[in-house]
């Protein structure tokens, strides 16, 4: 129970805020970053309930640009199979950055901006522990073609989220009114310049604000004055995106797994599935067309003993079948929940499994995703 | 009478008789946040001081408690079961984990007392 060293750590704008506001640092990504204000559980339930403000600037926030939209979402297309093409200005995507064989590099949101003057640029946010390694990939294989400039110590990054986000950031712009859930646009909120996109991963309708690093401590503080929102951590962050069913890089998939069976088909855009054109695109057609050996399903279990990460899943014998990359007790949900590797076969809802801690079997049941109704709001 | 010494691991344990009951501290459950499980041994399993024998489960993360003395387990507090949050709430009356006849009441010499904890947790 040792207090984690961060003193070599990098530091968001945000570090004496969240200090000040009894955060407790640890290090994550590199990051000092807080794990918890008040507590874990209530953080989880504000964000449910109310709204919460995570600092997420971490993240690593890049701008590509080429001669004009098609110009740059076709570069980008090389790397990464969503459609980006017909990205409609003001729209935003999840999609994934590829290997030749299929695996996946990381998992990221593109943005095409709708502002005048910006055809062409693209926007990137990519996972902290992942930034720079997916900026040398997109130098290397874009550098000719793109510019790409990184924010990594100039932007930051907070998210509002919960079914009061709205709410409150109606207080300061009409674009609450004017978004829908992945949408994004510029506003000016008490004379800062923000972009404010209509996303997050809590499964809750939010915002995320990216802000200019010397506005971000008068931003958070800002929307953290209004009643309905209170500081949320890393913590909080990771049950509900779990609950929300949402995948975390370096758990639930890493470079040596596909994104057929992590079950992120949905990244792939429908004709790029037929058409390729991207890393490892034959091996995806293929596992699209012959199916997976195995699956990511969601876990509901039992009793409440959490199943975390590691825990084997085995057969009614014992015999294994899977392993759980991601796992908590899910404080909405009122029910250990997990990700889970198994055999194709046995990823049908529905499905009893058992996983094995400390050599005790936990009962559970394959679950659909999300385990929690995602909330976000299509206008 | 009763009298309660610390571990260095922030478990306490209130000894009456040849009997220990043991928990985790205030500071402890303040450290760890909302406890959501907590994994308690069998009544009868024997244990040396050192080994693990409990672990303590919050949103985050599976902390293990290690028996401070060698001994037998005589009882478990069944209330957890339902109120792992009693752990939080009140860890040192209602959230104790279990109670152990102790072989050897010399291992106890080898704990902190009050002061001493408290200086270790300053």
């Amino acid at each position: 129970m040792a207090g984690a060293e961060t003193s070599n750590l990098l530091q968001t704008p945000l570090n004496d805020t969240h200090i000040a506001w009894g955060g407790r640092m640890v290090g994550f990504a590199g990051y000092a970053m807080p794990v918890q204000y008040k507590g874990i559980v209530d953080e989880h339930n504000h964000t449910r309930n109310e709204a919460s403000l995570f600092d997420v600037s971490h993240m690593g926030q890049v701008a590509v640009k080429g001669a004009d939209h098609e110009t740059a979402a076709r570069a980008l297309e090389s790397l990464m199979p969503g459609d980006l093409v017909g990205l409609k200005p003001g729209e935003m995507r999840y999609t994934l950055l590829l290997n030749d064989n299929g695996g996946i590099e990381d998992d990221l949101i593109v943005t095409r901006p709708a502002e005048a003057g910006t055809d062409g640029t693209l926007l990137i946010v990519f996972n902290a522990g992942r930034k720079d390694h997916d900026v040398a990939i997109l130098k290397a294989a874009l550098g000719d073609k793109l510019d790409i400039d990184t924010f990594f110590d100039s932007k930051a990054l907070l998210a509002l989220q919960g079914p009061k986000a709205a709410d409150v950031l109606s207080r300061y712009c009409d674009l609450p009114q004017k978004l829908s859930f992945m949408n994004a646009a510029a506003a000016t909120i008490e004379g800062i310049d923000v972009y404010v996109s209509r996303a997050g991963y809590t499964g809750e309708d939010g915002f995320e604000l990216s802000v200019a690093n010397e506005d971000a401590v008068k931003l958070a503080e800002l929307l953290v004055s209004n009643d309905e929102v209170e500081p949320a951590g890393l913590g909080a962050r990771d049950s509900l995106r779990l609950e929300a069913g949402l995948c975390l890089y370096g758990h639930d998939m890493d470079d040596q797994r596909d994104p057929i069976s992590a079950g992120l088909i949905f990244a792939i855009g429908k004709g790029r599935r037929v058409e390729g054109g991207f890393p490892g695109a034959s091996k995806v057609q293929k596992l699209i067309a012959d199916g997976v050996a195995e699956k990511r399903v969601g876990i509901l279990f039992e009793g409440r003993m959490p199943v975390r990460e590691g825990a084997d899943i085995v057969d009614e014998s014992g015999n294994p079948i899977g392993k759980v990359t991601s796992g908590t007790f899910g404080p909405t949900i009122g029910s250990p929940v997990a990700f889970a590797y198994v055999q194709a076969e046995k990823a049908k809802i529905g499905t009893e499994l058992t996983a094995i801690v400390r050599g005790k079997p936990a009962k559970g049941t394959v679950t659909k995703l999300p385990f929690t109704p995602a909330n976000y709001v299509r206008l | 009478m009763s009298d309660t010494k610390y571990t260095e691991d922030h478990e306490y344990i209130r000894v009456e008789g040849n009997q220990g009951t043991v928990g985790i501290t205030d500071y402890a459950q303040g450290q760890l946040g909302d406890v959501v499980f907590v994994d308690v041994p069998e009544v009868g399993a024997k244990f040396s001081k050192g080994d693990e024998v409990a672990v303590v489960e919050s949103v985050k993360a599976a902390s293990e408690i290690y028996a401070p003395v060698s001994g037998t387990i005589v009882a478990v507090n069944e209330t957890l079961a339902d109120e792992p949050g009693l752990v939080n709430s009140d860890p040192v009356v209602n959230g104790w984990f279990f109670k152990i006849e102790i072989d050897d009441a010399g291992e106890l010499e080898g704990l902190l007392d009050e002061n001493a904890y408290k200086a270790h947790i300053d």
